[in-house]
């Protein structure tokens, strides 16, 4: 398996910036434009501090799921900031969607609990907690994306606006008055992520016909157009050429950066977690081996283990 | 005249303020700017500019994509009497430092994000700069960079600037002169440092006028701007004639968009360089062959059709009653709707300049119905120099002087030029200027050519390559071996040619060629063939090809400047010219010194009658190993013609 040499590769990749990689985590990676890949020349005049990391929102305490006699997840916990972008790594098999799931309320773990901005999540029941969660400025793409193919790129983002909608579907199918104007003010916001992520030349194309790399950006776009406070991205970059890779690190980096969205993701490619997030979390079997920055984890013995030792 | 590009700003939004000036696509809606409110933007930046320490003469990069603001900023710097220096937005940052240095630039106005952190990583080198304003915000919101701000901020600036020097602005404009420094565009020279062209006022907007009176441009037409406007190409059809003639730039939304925008917009006046008509007849005819078959076979029938008479009609030739019914029908249901496909509807007037274009690519735009002509010119001369008129574009030809131009060629066959277009001379650097301007004015362009019988010039070749036969039939004539090449190399089976005649009494040449366009056409026809080696030594190829030398021969017979150029011998080589072997540049130019050398014993067995010649060449392969290709080349005798005296 791969996993051995993405851990050297992760080594190399972020040997750059030593001293406060943690704040700036964001900027160095940053592939300057899509276009040149030309490397960001930002030097310490204009690092300024981005973001500010503030204080827990999520707490992930104990969690333990299981399927019959699979323990998926075994006695997990951990915390996510405000406004930071926190890795969760494993291999294949880990229990990493599993997480995302049980944090947006797909999955109701046996044990433990999930407390959101003071809330515990796990006691709300399952059919209104996906709902609750989504309100709360909870989103999240999928590893199989789940867009409607026969959609425009338009459409797909609108209906994520969904939850925004206040008239009702009478309203809506006449368009008329209020929810004339309130379309015209959705389709503004959903322009301007359009525009943030760059694909204005794909507008009017339905999603079914794209390549796989820009149908992740559109899974994103629909996710952003919920203008969420948590991002939950599930192997955003799976299945990416490099260059893909590169935009999409740089659109979830500006996600971040502009909108100040907290993101919890998904990722295989240990550079690339590596380089962009804050902390990160790692899973092997249902267990956690590991926690902290990117560095820490890369020196944690066991993650090494468990990367060079999981090859089949 | 007395004109100057912020007067020409000031007429239009005085004259008609609430007419649109340019367009943008944002968010998915073309945003307008109308005069008026243009005028308004250009006064806020020339404030704005002037609170910053921008003075009369100084430069002002501007580097991005077609944007209003961008567009605007070049305006204000001219308002106050600065230059705006366009350069190219693709360019990686080292590009960037001559042309900083070498103007001793301040100030600059740029795009975004990339073109910032392009600057940015060359300020050592640019101790001069000053101030970097950007037009779109995102992605610097955390740049602490001294001088560093958006143009928002420089408007603000600039109003602040307004209430504490009212009336300012018009007495800058006012103090403005024709015969003043209105832009500098670096020429991408191809050796040695770019050499700044300086223009004035009198010079862009003399040449714009020209270029509209022979067009009757009207304030009407829609143009799209979508090349880099550091090109002078980009930047006389939608600046120097936008404000000239006052009509509408569009703004296309961004790079990708820019086939979406063109068929949104419908432009009616549209300039762009060979390549890109190639690229969307290529993307015409993929489309076309994913077709169904009986889409397909109308399609053939139609094209065929119109190859016939639809060039004809665009002349203005006359053409069977029967045929024109035939085209009209065709236009119905195959012409017009691929001219909307391809956004070109509305066209009225389409130019191409640049390179030589391919006859048969010209005349697929031309049989469907597209007013596509050529011009000629160069960033020294503002563009236009000549131009083809309505119902005399061919492919060979680059059209007649227009208004104001005179031409002559020298002795050598170089075109000199001299127009009221010319610049003004290379900035600091008097030795270059002296070499291409004259005490009287003339401008020498570095082209070989001449005016033929109908007046309209012909491009043949650089002047450095145009060589003479000696001896023979035809003792003295001139010959141009790119000429005679680009005519082989438009055939598809021709990759490449190398031919031979400076000092010879003939011409002789290698041809190379297409493995791909050849290899099909033997599959075809069921000719086994083990590789390119042995592709290329088969008799039915070299009878092929053969048939494409005679073809170009009869056409050189047509002119008798150029008759003494006819391909008497040729041979096809037995590998494909490669720039690893040092035969081709890395653009893909023939190394014609470095050929010679390293074939010279088939060049004299082309000169000595021989029938054959053995020959063994080292190559290079791709992986750094190398080898040698063998072969026994056969040398062919193709037909000439004599020349053809014929009226055009």
């Amino acid at each position: 398996m791969s996993a051995s040499l993405t851990v050297n590769a992760a080594g190399g990749a972020s040997a750059a910036p030593s001293g406060a990689q943690f704040q700036e985590a964001g900027n160095a990676a940053a592939p300057a434009a899509p276009a040149q890949g030309a490397v960001s020349p930002r030097s310490g005049d204009d690092a300024a501090p981005g973001r500010r990391i503030g204080g827990v929102i999520l707490e992930v305490e104990h969690i333990t799921l299981s399927f019959g006699g699979v323990k998926a997840l075994n006695d997990i916990s951990f915390d996510v900031r405000e406004h930071e972008i926190r890795a969760i790594i494993g291999p294949n098999g880990a229990g990493k969607s599993s997480m995302l799931n049980c944090i947006n309320g797909v999955y109701q773990p046996q044990q433990g609990d999930i407390r959101y901005r003071g809330e515990q999540v796990s006691q709300w029941s399952p059919r209104t907690r996906l709902r609750r969660m989504a309100e709360r400025g909870v989103a999240r793409t999928f590893q199989n994306l789940a867009l409607f193919k026969g959609m425009s790129v338009l459409d797909n983002i609108m209906s994520g606006r969904n939850l925004h909608m206040k008239r009702h579907l009478l309203w809506q199918a006449l368009r008329l008055g209020p929810a004339l104007r309130e379309e015209i003010a959705h389709r503004e916001k959903v322009e301007r992520i359009i525009d943030f992520l760059e694909i204005q030349a794909h507008r009017k194309t339905p999603v079914g016909g794209l390549p796989y790399g820009l149908q992740k950006r559109v899974d994103l776009g629909r996710a952003l157009a919920m203008e969420p406070r948590v991002l939950l991205l599930d192997e955003p970059m799976a299945g990416m050429n490099v260059e893909e890779k590169q935009d999409m690190c740089r659109f979830i980096l500006d996600v971040n950066d502009e909108f100040g969205t907290t993101i919890v993701l998904i990722e295989h490619d240990m550079g690339v977690v590596m380089d962009i997030s804050d902390r990160v979390v790692v899973l092997d079997y249902g267990r956690k081996i590991g926690d902290g920055t990117p560095d820490e984890v890369r020196a944690n013995p066991e993650v090494i283990r468990a990367y060079l030792g999981a090859g089949e | 005249m007395e004109q100057t590009f912020p007067r020409l700003l000031l007429d239009h939004a005085r004259q008609r303020p609430h007419a649109p000036a340019l367009r943008e696509k944002e968010l998915g809606i073309w945003q307008t700017l109308d005069w008026a409110a243009l005028a308004a933007l250009v006064r806020d930046l020339a404030h704005g500019f002037a609170a910053a320490g921008l003075a009369r003469g100084q430069h002002l990069v501007v580097i991005g994509e077609n944007r209003p603001r961008l567009y605007a900023a070049m305006l204000a710097a001219q308002s106050l009497g600065a230059i705006p220096v366009p350069l190219y937005q693709d360019a990686v940052a080292a590009e960037f430092a001559y042309p900083l240095q070498n103007a001793e630039v301040a100030f600059a106005v740029v795009e975004d994000q990339e073109q910032v952190d392009k600057l940015l990583e060359i300020r050592g080198q640019c101790p001069a700069l000053r101030r970097i304003w950007f037009d779109d915000p995102r992605g610097l919101r955390h740049y602490a960079a001294d001088g560093l701000a958006s143009i928002d901020g420089l408007c603000d600036d600039g109003r602040a600037h307004a209430m504490r020097h009212p009336g300012w602005f018009e007495r800058e404009v006012e103090a403005g002169r024709p015969g003043d420094v209105a832009a500098m565009f670096f020429t991408s020279g191809t050796t040695g440092h770019p050499k700044g062209v300086v223009h004035t006022h009198t010079s862009l907007i003399d040449r714009a006028q020209a270029g509209a009176r022979f067009d009757r441009l009207t304030s009407d037409e829609e143009v799209l701007a979508y090349l880099p406007c550091a090109w002078i190409g980009q930047n006389v059809f939608s600046y120097a004639q936008w404000l000239a003639c006052g009509y509408v730039v569009n703004c296309p939304e961004s790079a990708s968009t820019v086939s979406i925008d063109l068929k949104e917009i419908g432009p009616t006046y549209y300039f762009a360089p060979p390549r890109v008509f190639e690229g969307l007849l290529t993307s015409v005819t993929i489309r076309m062959e994913d077709a169904g078959a009986p889409k397909r076979w109308l399609f053939a029938k139609a094209m065929a059709l119109a190859h016939r008479v639809g060039p004809a009609l665009m002349d203005g030739k006359p053409v069977d009653a029967w045929e024109r019914f035939k085209y009209r029908l065709g236009d119905l249901a195959i012409y017009g709707p691929l001219r909307n496909a391809l956004g070109f509807s509305r066209v009225r007037v389409a130019y191409t300049a640049g390179e030589a274009i391919g006859p048969d690519l010209f005349s697929f735009y031309r049989s469907i119905g597209i007013n596509l002509k050529q011009l000629y010119g160069s960033t020294e001369t503002a563009v236009f120099v000549c131009l083809q008129p309505d119902h005399e574009a061919k492919s060979d030809t680059v059209g007649v002087p227009i208004d104001g131009v005179e031409i002559r060629l020298a002795d050598s066959g170089e075109i000199l030029v001299r127009s009221p277009g010319l610049l003004q001379g290379y900035y600091k650097n008097p030795a270059a200027t002296a070499e291409v301007l004259d005490a009287d004015g003339w401008y020498r362009t570095g082209d070989a050519g001449f005016l033929d019988a109908g007046g309209h010039l012909k491009i043949i070749d650089r002047a450095k390559d145009v060589g003479r036969l000696r001896g023979g039939a035809f003792d003295g004539a001139m010959f141009a071996p790119k000429y005679v090449e680009n005519k082989l190399k438009f055939f598809a089976f021709v990759k490449e040619a190398v031919a031979f005649g400076d000092g010879r009494d003939r011409v002789c040449a290698f041809v190379n060629i297409d493995f791909e366009a050849v290899g099909n056409w033997a599959e075809r026809r069921n000719l086994a063939y083990a590789g390119y080696t042995d592709l290329a030594g088969k008799p039915e190829v070299l009878a092929l090809i053969k048939d494409c030398v005679e073809k170009v021969n009869a056409d050189l017979a047509q002119d008798e400047r150029l008759a003494g150029s006819q391909v008497t011998r040729f041979l096809v080589l037995h590998k494909e010219l490669d720039a690893d072997d040092g035969e081709l540049t890395r653009t893909r130019k023939v190394r014609r010194g470095a050929i010679a050398d390293k074939y010279a014993v088939l060049i004299d067995a082309l000169y000595d009658g021989k029938a054959s010649q053995y020959i063994e060449t080292a190559v290079r392969f791709e992986d750094g190993r190398s080898g040698s290709v063998s072969a026994e080349l056969r040398i062919e005798q193709a037909a000439t013609f004599p020349p053809t005296r014929r009226a055009a």
